[in-house]
């Protein structure tokens, strides 16, 4: 087996006799595992669920979570939610685009960063916030998401 | 006998809180209850507000600057972090409790900030600027010069009923919610009430559906238990999608038993044996207490089969979203669950005849279940003795934006909005002027100054154009623009709309074709966009009449709110757009230009760099030019420059 198929056999290991209701949080742990679902994994959940891989890309290509590509080293989740909107969530975006000279949903060339944007993190009282890799970052200006970007990209070159 | 540092994961029980919880009485259990309290301290005690709000502010820093100062001067410490207590602009926050004093509540205290607070809190200084407040302590004599905390002009207001626990104890630890008076109600229910008269009390207090439907929670619950079926389900939409809203994920970080506690009772009244939890992958921390909970709640078996021996048994599962707005509505959540696409069914049926797995199910909101253990402990006319006629009990609002004071509020049902921006959030920030107030998320519809007197409650929000929704409160200024505003929330409800039905797909995109017609440039306008702009604009009303009336499920037939309210109140600003070709608050990109002022232009060309439009010309060293035919209004050059020298021109 390659560790490819390995993984994937561990996470159907841990839904033994899964009917569909499974489905999603198989999906979730797939991508957890390889950071995406490439066509070979939606295949084998399809084997182990006994369902058609045009139904399991109906169900994943319809929720925003599910990724079909790599993402970068560093995910990089901008809140667009009313709030952070309001306190200029906008113009944040905007100067991280020409920083990374990226668009939303891209990755930059040297596979450090991806940008992406979520409908609410749910810390509006700390507007704007972004996510990176699961931490939040809270009371964000523009300048002080550049600053963020340089610093990673500081700890990156020195390694 | 484990202390209050061992309550890890794990099956570790406290036997006198085991006792406890069977009401045995002893003296040793009364001190240990004392002891978990924390009213007095043993040991000097240091409280971190560790929710989502706080770590964004640097918690984690300030968490390991406070264990590193405890371990360098080995001071025997207890290190609490506790959920949000809801005033957000302070994290993050820090309280100290010394033996003999009260506990004091820093606001803003860094990493680097640790040190100096606590040694000042050890000599007794307490720097003013730095304290939020001290709070009242029965047998402790209050510290000269030190506010209350509780007359903090953003806490004294307030009712907190379901916000009590957060940010006072530690949530993962169930012994401090039964210290506290938890699973009271739950184990009364089950030995001495009937389900239908656990039913009965919540209809008689009034309670109503906090998700946003407001739909009498009793109601629903007598409907599914009077069903007959060998299978029922209970689920908890924790999936809060609405943007501006974070009440629920505070409540499941700060007190995550008194979801669960509700919950409980909630199947024992239905039926239920089974109950779900669908709460969103973007709140990971809120999903770590959630499993941490049930890791006790197993602990001390009051959960799984025959829970103490009442005959009664239960399981939960928690289930994650996978970010879908429309899997917030309850038809969409239980497809969801069920594996397929997030679309919502037609009804009737209604979910309690059939629903999850085609079974009799009951779906409601975290916060109407955070309000279900104190109605059966107090009873129901405890509840219902706040409110107005129709609006019983407190809501709980996620107030942000444009405002001073932003963070969680919960306050009786009938206080005046205005209290609430004014009085608890301090009214608008950096001395502008208000404008307007969003309630209700994407369903609900903004409130000018003048209307801010009424009072809260689900028919009188109603009545302005918008609604109670799940409690999300944004605040806007002179500087946000009403139609960007309605545009920003259709091209949420477009991308969001599931697709399903006509009125929703199709109606959403017209609307906000309309709403970009507007704020689009005159550069890219053509012949006949003009008059498609006016047409449009007559159009609405009638586009939204229908939307409203055929779609499938709240989503669809709540779009149009946005529109609709910010039309009815702020028409000015739909006709500076529309006829003057202006954005009154320079928020519409093409609407706007900008120009240079030569005076303090150095010519250093970051500008004519950073100009997607190629629209700026100059020399270096000498002024910049900005050429109005091209200039497309995205405030690049006003951004990257550093010497203010561009200007809006509105």
């Amino acid at each position: 087996m390659t560790t490819t198929e390995q993984t994937l056999e561990d996470i159907f290991n841990k839904h033994p006799h899964a009917h569909r209701d499974s489905l999603i949080p198989i999906l979730q742990e797939t991508q957890k595992a390889f950071g995406f679902l490439s066509r070979e994994s939606v295949v084998a959940i399809g084997r182990h669920l006994d369902l058609p891989t045009s139904k399991i890309y109906g169900v994943a290509t319809f929720y925003n979570q599910f990724r079909f590509q790599g993402i970068g080293k560093y995910y990089l989740q901008i809140c667009r939610g009313t709030a952070c909107h309001v306190k200029g969530s906008a113009g944040l975006l905007a100067a991280l685009k020409r920083e990374l000279k990226v668009d939303e949903g891209q990755t930059t060339r040297d596979g450090l960063f991806t940008l992406d944007v979520v409908a609410c993190i749910g810390a509006c009282g700390l507007a704007p916030v972004i996510n990176i890799n699961g931490e939040f970052h809270a009371r964000m200006t523009p300048d002080a998401g550049v600053k963020l970007i340089r610093d990673i990209r500081k700890k990156e070159e020195a390694k | 006998m484990t202390t209050l540092a061992d309550t890890q994961t794990d099956a570790r029980i406290d036997p006198l809180i085991a006792d406890a919880l069977i009401d045995k009485r002893s003296d040793a259990i009364d001190r240990r209850i004392e002891e978990l309290k924390r009213i007095k301290v043993a040991k000097p005690t240091i409280y971190i507000g560790a929710g989502t709000c706080g770590l964004g502010a640097g918690a984690a820093k300030t968490i390991a600057a406070v264990k590193k100062y405890i371990d360098d001067k080995r001071i025997d410490a207890s290190v609490v972090e506790v959920g949000c207590i809801g005033l957000c602009c302070e994290e993050p926050m820090l309280d100290v409790q010394l033996p003999g004093k009260p506990r004091v509540s820093f606001r803003q205290v860094y990493g680097k900030d640790v040190d100096a607070i606590l040694d000042g809190a050890f000599k007794n200084e307490w720097p003013k600027e730095k304290v939020i407040g001290q709070f009242r302590t029965d047998g402790v004599s209050p510290i000269d010069g030190l506010p209350y905390f509780d007359e903090h002009p953003f806490l004294k207001p307030q009712t907190r009923w379901v916000l009590a626990n957060c940010g006072q104890m530690d949530p993962d630890s169930i012994e401090e919610y039964i210290a506290r008076g938890g699973y009271k109600a739950f184990l009364k229910a089950i030995h001495t009430m009937t389900p239908e008269q656990v039913c009965k009390s919540i209809l008689d207090a009034g309670l109503r559906g906090r998700g946003g439907g407001g739909f009498p929670t009793g109601q629903k619950w007598l409907m599914a238990q009077k069903m007959i079926a060998e299978q029922k389900y209970l689920i908890c939409n924790a999936d809060e999608g609405d943007p501006g809203a974070f009440m629920d994920r505070a409540v499941i970080e700060g007190d995550p038993h008194r979801v669960l506690e509700g919950m409980l009772i909630g199947a024992y009244a239905i039926g239920a044996t089974k109950a779900y939890i669908y709460i969103r992958a973007e709140y990971p921390l809120a999903i770590q207490k959630l499993e941490i909970a049930l890791e006790r709640l197993k602990a001390y078996g009051l959960v799984g089969t025959n829970i103490k021996d009442s005959g009664f048994s239960m399981n939960f599962i928690i289930k994650m979203g996978a970010g879908a707005f429309v899997c917030g509505e309850e038809t969409a959540l239980m497809n969801s669950i069920e594996g397929k696409r997030g679309m919502p069914r037609p009804r009737p049926p209604y979910p309690c005849e059939s629903g999850l797995f085609g079974k009799p199910t009951v779906i409601n909101n975290v916060e109407t279940f955070a309000n279900v253990p104190a109605i059966i402990a107090n009873g129901s006319s405890w509840f219902n003795a706040v409110g107005t006629k129709g609006s019983k009990g407190t809501k709980v609002f996620a107030l942000s934006g444009k405002i001073s004071r932003t963070g969680l509020v919960e306050v009786s049902m009938g206080m005046p909005l205005r209290q609430v921006i004014e009085a608890i959030g301090g009214g608008p920030a950096n001395g502008k002027k208000f404008k307007a107030v969003q309630i209700g998320g994407p369903s609900g519809g903004c409130i000018p100054d003048q209307k801010l007197d009424i009072p809260i409650d689900y028919e009188s929000l109603k009545e302005v154009g918008a609604m109670m929704g799940s409690g999300g409160m944004v605040v806007m200024d002179e500087d946000t623009c009403m139609v960007d505003v309605a545009k920003f929330f259709m091209e949420f409800i477009q991308s969001e709309s599931c697709g399903k039905c006509i009125p929703c797909r199709e109606g959403t995109r017209r609307m906000l074709d309309i709403l970009r017609r507007i704020t689009r440039g005159r550069k890219s306008e053509s012949g006949t966009d003009a008059l498609t702009r006016f047409k449009g604009i007559m159009v609405i009303e009638r586009l939204a009449k229908v939307i409203q009336d055929t779609s499938l499920c709240g989503l669809g037939n709540t779009s149009p709110n946005p529109i609709l309210s910010t039309l009815r109140w702020f028409r000015n600003e739909y006709e500076a757009h529309i006829f003057e070709r202006k954005c009154p608050a320079g928020v519409c990109t093409e609407l706007r230009l900008f120009r240079i002022d030569t005076d303090k232009c150095i010519g250093c060309g970051m500008c004519l760099r950073n100009c997607p439009a190629d629209a700026i010309v100059g020399e270096k060293k000498k002024a910049h030019y900005i050429i109005e035919d091209k200039c497309i209004g995205c405030g690049n050059c006003k951004d990257v420059c550093k010497f203010g020298a561009v200007e809006l021109i509105k």
